[in-house]
């Protein structure tokens, strides 16, 4: 018990209460400023994490906080049901381990390759996604998706469902396992049609399980950093943004620790929130 | 004459109507079934799935072995196609950027020990923390959950500050010890949850023949943990290796850099040369894809279990 103590209060413990102390110093002179640099990220510095006029005229950058949402309302619901259905789906298919696998690798390899994996995908001249766009007649729309502001985010974000399914799929895979085959059974003598037994037994028996995939996919989801590195740096002019890049721009780029720290309390903050989501559904349960 | 022909028709149509119905009858009697349309269609999206998830791979493994000229404006142009693995040489040698072979080797030094010291701390504290009785017991659970979803973001800072005075930048020591930190909650609750599985009858046995609490977890428990290690070894190793972050902000030196660093610096130019990145990112990728494929029960066993559970 002894080592692990030492270790989480050297490496874990102590940088927490630093980082939310320094969140509190001024940048340079280390004077106490209260909540000024979390104003200061959140609305006042270039590209703060909220920018309110631009998203009231519906232009990116709209700001990381705001990115970090939009990321959740897309690749949430996406890869929660995709990795629901492949599972399902690939459960009675002859050589479903295969596709399984290939579908998992996404998520085996670094973020980083996975970021280059999708981002050579979009390349306006070597990319697949632009020379399929070309051969159907829409030539004109092909361009490097990563590298406009009204496309950049959306294309990581695809970018990461195609990585992150993989996940949700294996997780739906074992709940499916804990299902007893009984019920599907029960179910096929009374004959109920496949749609209905997904709807009735399927689904509600992975109730436990799809909260741990949704819990799962927001923490992975708010942290998001290495493939936004490799494939657009954020940018351009901050389009892609997210909320870990900031800070490290900030405290490592604009060696501001007050205001990288500010950024660092409040993805903490958001991720103590899908925690205490997760805690608290599972002690009612 | 005209209906001389139609009537022949008539009976050509009528004879292969009934060669048909013959058919159709002899089938019904087979015991093979016709696939249904719904399965044809289920094989049809799996394989179309298949496809989407392996043309970006597919796209890489196929640059990497072509000169970049062939490539430039698709790898899916084949004419004309030079085999060639001057683009793996060059990435390991740093014919570019950094040799490769050397940001491998580094990652190794990091992952090897970053990966063994904390499954071996985790452990003993998992023991302790599901067998000996305390009432701080939940609250710690409650802390271990919560700790697990800390960001590397919000640690950074300091640790920076902290490696820097201390000379640990550039240092693998710093590093392997913040990723063994790092692994400690999970590992524990992970472990935590299998020692709780485990028949407490057997440790009692072994206590009443006067084995002391070290030699128990040492010659009882650990081996029956034997499938668990293996499942934190692999998820370890790929989550260290893997890593990005905490490398990209305390090894700055460039000889000392890992290999997910090299990535963008192959990036990092003007004039993308696809195929050299294709190849250094198949030399990244291919240690946790063989961890992964030699390992894989106990791999996605470990990802999983936790998560069904709940």
């Amino acid at each position: 018990m002894i080592p692990a103590f030492l270790l989480l209060i050297i490496f874990v413990f102590y940088p927490i209460v630093d980082t939310v102390y320094v969140s509190f110093l001024s940048k340079g002179t280390g004077n106490f400023v209260g909540l000024a640099n979390y104003n200061y990220v959140l609305f006042e510095k270039v590209n703060p994490l909220i920018n309110i006029p631009n998203i009231l005229q519906g232009l990116f950058p709209m700001g990381a906080l705001i990115h970090n949402l939009i990321w959740i309302l897309i690749h949430l619901p996406l890869t929660v049901m995709l990795g629901l259905a492949f599972a399902v789906l690939l459960r009675d298919v002859k050589g479903g381990t295969i596709v399984k696998a290939i579908v998992f690798l996404g998520i085996v390899v670094p973020l980083v390759v996975g970021g280059v994996l999708f981002r050579y995908v979009y390349d306006s001249d070597a990319g697949v996604v632009n020379a399929a766009l070309r051969i159907v007649g829409l030539g004109a729309y092909a361009r490097d998706f990563t590298q406009f502001r009204e496309t950049a985010l959306f294309s990581v974000i695809l970018g990461s469902i195609w990585i992150w399914t993989g996940f949700a799929m294996i997780v739906y895979s074992a709940g499916l396992e804990g299902i007893p085959k009984e019920m599907y059974e029960a179910a096929e003598i009374d004959g109920t049609s496949r749609w209905k037994t997904f709807w009735r037994i399927t689904v509600p028996m992975l109730r436990a399980t799809t909260l741990v995939v949704i819990t799962l996919t927001l923490l992975w989801e708010l942290k998001i950093f290495d493939i936004v590195y490799v494939v657009t740096q954020g940018g351009p002019g901050g389009a892609s943004s997210v909320l870990a890049f900031e800070m490290y721009n900030q405290a490592f780029y604009a060696n501001d620790y007050g205001a990288g720290s500010a950024i660092a309390v409040i993805l903490t903050l958001m991720t103590f929130g899908v925690a205490a989501y997760l805690v608290s559904r599972m002690s009612r349960t | 004459m005209k209906a001389a022909i139609s009537s022949l028709l008539e009976q050509a149509k009528k004879r292969v109507f009934d060669f048909f119905n013959k058919i159709k009858s002899f089938r019904i009697k087979l015991p093979s079934k016709k696939p249904k349309l719904s399965t044809v269609i289920v094989h049809l999206v799996a394989w179309l799935i298949a496809l989407i998830w392996l043309i970006p791979f597919l796209g890489v493994a196929i640059a990497s072995v072509r000169p970049f000229s062939e490539v430039q404006f698709g790898w899916w142009n084949i004419h004309p196609f030079t085999l060639t693995f001057k683009n793996f040489v060059d990435t390991w040698t740093g014919a570019t950027t950094l040799p490769l072979s050397r940001a491998m080797l580094n990652s190794l030094i990091v992952t090897i020990p970053a990966t063994f010291i904390p499954i071996s701390i985790s452990a003993l504290a998992a023991y302790s923390f599901a067998r000996f009785r305390s009432r701080t017991k939940d609250t710690l659970f409650l802390f271990l959950v919560l700790l697990q979803t800390i960001p590397q973001q919000m640690v950074i800072v300091p640790i920076f500050v902290l490696f820097r005075n201390l000379n640990l930048l550039n240092n693998y020591i710093g590093l392997i010890l913040l990723h063994s930190a790092f692994a400690l909650p999970w590992q524990i609750l992970f472990l935590r949850n299998f020692f709780s599985a485990l028949p407490i009858e057997i440790e009692e046995a072994a206590l009443v023949d006067g084995a002391s609490h070290f030699k128990i977890f040492w010659r009882v428990v650990l081996p029956l943990t034997l499938p668990a290690l293996a499942s934190l070894i692999s998820l370890q190793f790929v989550f260290v290796w893997n890593d990005f972050f905490f490398a990209l902000v305390t090894i700055l030196n460039p000889t000392a850099k890992l290999a997910p660093q090299i990535i963008p610096l192959l990036i990092g130019r003007l004039n993308l040369n696809y195929s050299l990145l294709a190849a250094g990112s198949i030399l990244v990728m291919i240690i946790p894809v063989a961890i992964y494929v030699a390992l894989q029960r106990y791999y996605v066993r470990g990802l999983t279990a936790g998560a069904v559970k709940g």
